[in-house]
């Protein structure tokens, strides 16, 4: 077995034995339950409404998208979230408590510790948002017959901001502390989502200084800018049209964008191995 | 021969900002010795270490371990390392540790378990193995540290503190499992500030000051240096204490009693001849050899060190 697949099972094993994968497990599970209920009590009324005023069909279908982009929305952030705390404190905290030394004395390479705990990260992630994007849309599905446009490309935009962000993590806890990390990346993240706003109502508005404002956040961190496209992707046809919605944007970040996204996550990646391959242990 | 010196550096340095960590440390162990690093807190112990192990980059000076520079990676397949205070993961039972270790060496499968098994048994964990670590005291904590050290048959062990927070079966462990290594050939550096264990299991060492080694030796060369002797004894005239000064220096006279430092234990026996030849009544003569504490004293001094 290579030091990556040791060091990526070592990590998978610590959030099994550590029980965060069983709470994530826990929460999300709690999280589809609450958005089952709401849109089981919701779902008659909108029915009745939309056949009251004869119409079924037309306007129902914007309402389960709308229900369903208000889920994922909660799932990207809560991905973001997940994505964040898994990786803030995993190398300044080895350093810290010292676990790290028996480790690195090894006759394996120092980019090995980053990219296996990455791995195992990744592989968490991507179990944590299949599980929880998936029962959102398909509890819609379920009850209400709907599926969004494009799942498969929103989701895996919606994966590559949760990556972005825990990859981002990473680059600062090679170097920062666990609490220090948090706030740069929360901070960063607070940027980025306050820049997409002002980019929307710019947009909305015809102001293209705002929008300016909002295309330079998202070169300081991209994340809001990929979950504006996932959430295009996702919208249905009809609200795409109008231009506005509470998830999406008239502004849609381009194909550019997304690479800009894929680009600074390899350069996070970077800026992680170079720094935890020069740091004193 | 440098392909000899299991540790050979020159002149290493580390800083960290203004303040010096690591000064000029020269230091050369051979093959097979078990050498004794000693020096009081922050004096460079364990930076020196790191150094050695490329946890930490020196900011000036070379060193090679077994013979290869700084940073290889391979060297490191033959070197065990129990670092100070060391924490490991503690939700793994102490077999999955030592499989993890072993498998970061590129050991596996019947061959890993084997060695899992004896070093289990070796260090008295034989029926702990299945515990996990956080379950572990700190004496037993230490013993699977220290067989960690061991999961890949190293040429060089270094171990920093090994006995710290043992009880007294612990250290006579330890001090057993050093000598085996020692038997086997393997080369052991010890890091510490129990002089004692130094001086039990250690052929020769070296006391590290400010960043510095201000003194390396032989530890039986150690204890002869600078011997104090109490000697009683009747008739004994001024001029015969003054010719026990060409031997040594007399500290102090009090009647019959008269104590007197002498270079080495070597003089000895020309001591007795000295005072029986000019018939003095020798009712004691008793060599005081100072421990390693005291020489420890000696040579690093008292001042405190932050």
């Amino acid at each position: 077995m290579s030091a990556i697949a040791i060091l990526a099972r070592l990590t998978l094993l610590e959030a099994s034995r550590r029980r965060m994968l069983l709470v994530a497990l826990l929460m999300g599970a709690a999280f589809l339950a609450v958005f089952n209920l709401g849109f089981y009590f919701m779902l008659p009324t909108v029915v009745a409404g939309a056949g009251e005023a004869g119409s079924v069909g037309v306007g129902t279908g914007e309402f389960f998208n709308f229900v369903l982009m208000a889920g994922l929305y909660a799932v990207n952030f809560l991905s973001i979230a997940m994505g964040a705390l898994l990786a803030a404190d995993t190398l300044s905290g080895e350093v810290g408590s010292g676990t790290v030394q028996a480790i690195a004395v090894k006759p394996i390479r120092r980019s090995s510790i980053v990219l296996g705990k990455w791995l195992a990260f990744a592989i968490l992630l991507a179990v944590y948002q299949i599980l929880l994007a998936w029962g959102v849309i398909f509890s819609v599905w379920v009850q209400a017959g709907y599926l969004p446009p494009n799942p498969i490309p929103g989701l895996a935009l919606m994966y590559l901001e949760a990556i972005l962000i825990m990859t981002l993590t990473m680059a600062c806890s090679s170097r920062l502390t666990a609490l220090a990390t948090g706030g740069v990346v929360f901070g960063l993240f607070g940027i980025a989502f306050l820049g997409g706003w002002v980019e929307q109502l710019g947009s909305f508005s015809g102001n293209t200084t705002a929008i300016q404002v909002g295309i330079v956040s998202s070169l300081i961190i991209p994340s809001e800018a990929l979950w504006k496209r996932a959430a295009f992707e996702m919208t249905a046809p009809l609200v795409r049209l109008l231009g506005f919605s509470p998830f999406s944007s008239p502004s849609v970040p381009s194909d550019l964008m997304v690479a800009y996204a894929g680009a600074y996550v390899m350069v996070s990646m970077i800026v992680a191995l170079w720094s935890f391959g020069r740091r004193d242990l | 021969m440098a392909s000899a010196l299991a540790i050979d550096t020159d002149q290493l340095r580390k800083l960290y900002g203004e303040s010096v960590a690591v000064r000029a440390l020269s230091l050369q162990v051979s093959q097979g010795e078990a050498f004794g690093f000693l020096g009081p807190n922050g004096a460079g112990k364990t930076t020196s270490i790191k150094i050695l192990l490329s946890l930490v980059a020196p900011s000036g000076g070379t060193a090679r371990v077994l013979g290869a520079p700084l940073g290889d990676r391979e060297v490191r397949r033959r070197i065990g390392f129990l670092p100070e205070h060391f924490r490991f993961h503690d939700w793994l039972s102490g077999e999955e540790f030592l499989t993890l270790h072993g498998r970061l060496h590129g050991l596996e499968g019947a061959d890993l378990r084997r060695r899992v098994g004896g070093l289990l048994e070796r260090v008295g964990l034989a029926s702990h193995g299945t515990k996990a670590l956080k379950a572990y005291s700190k004496g037993m904590l230490q013993r699977i540290g220290l067989a960690q050290a061991m999961i890949n048959d190293p040429d060089l062990v270094i171990l920093d503190e090994p006995t710290s927070g043992l009880d007294p079966v612990g250290r006579l462990l330890v001090r057993d499992v050093i000598r085996e290594l020692r038997e086997r050939g393997t080369t052991v550096f010890i890091n510490s500030h129990l002089l004692s264990e130094v001086e039990v299991t250690c052929d020769r060492v070296a006391f590290l000051k400010r960043g510095e080694v201000i003194h390396v030796g032989p530890v039986r060369d150690l204890d002869l240096e600078a011997t104090s002797v109490t000697l009683r004894a009747g008739n004994l005239t001024p001029e015969v204490v003054k010719g026990l000064g060409t031997f040594g220096e007399v500290i102090h006279r009090d009647g019959d009693l008269v104590s007197l430092k002498i270079r080495s234990q070597r003089t000895l026996p020309e001591v007795t001849r000295f005072l029986v030849a000019r018939g003095v009544d020798v009712y004691e003569l008793t060599p005081h050899q100072p421990s390693l504490e005291q020489l420890f004293i000696q040579i690093v001094g008292t001042e405190g060190e932050l």
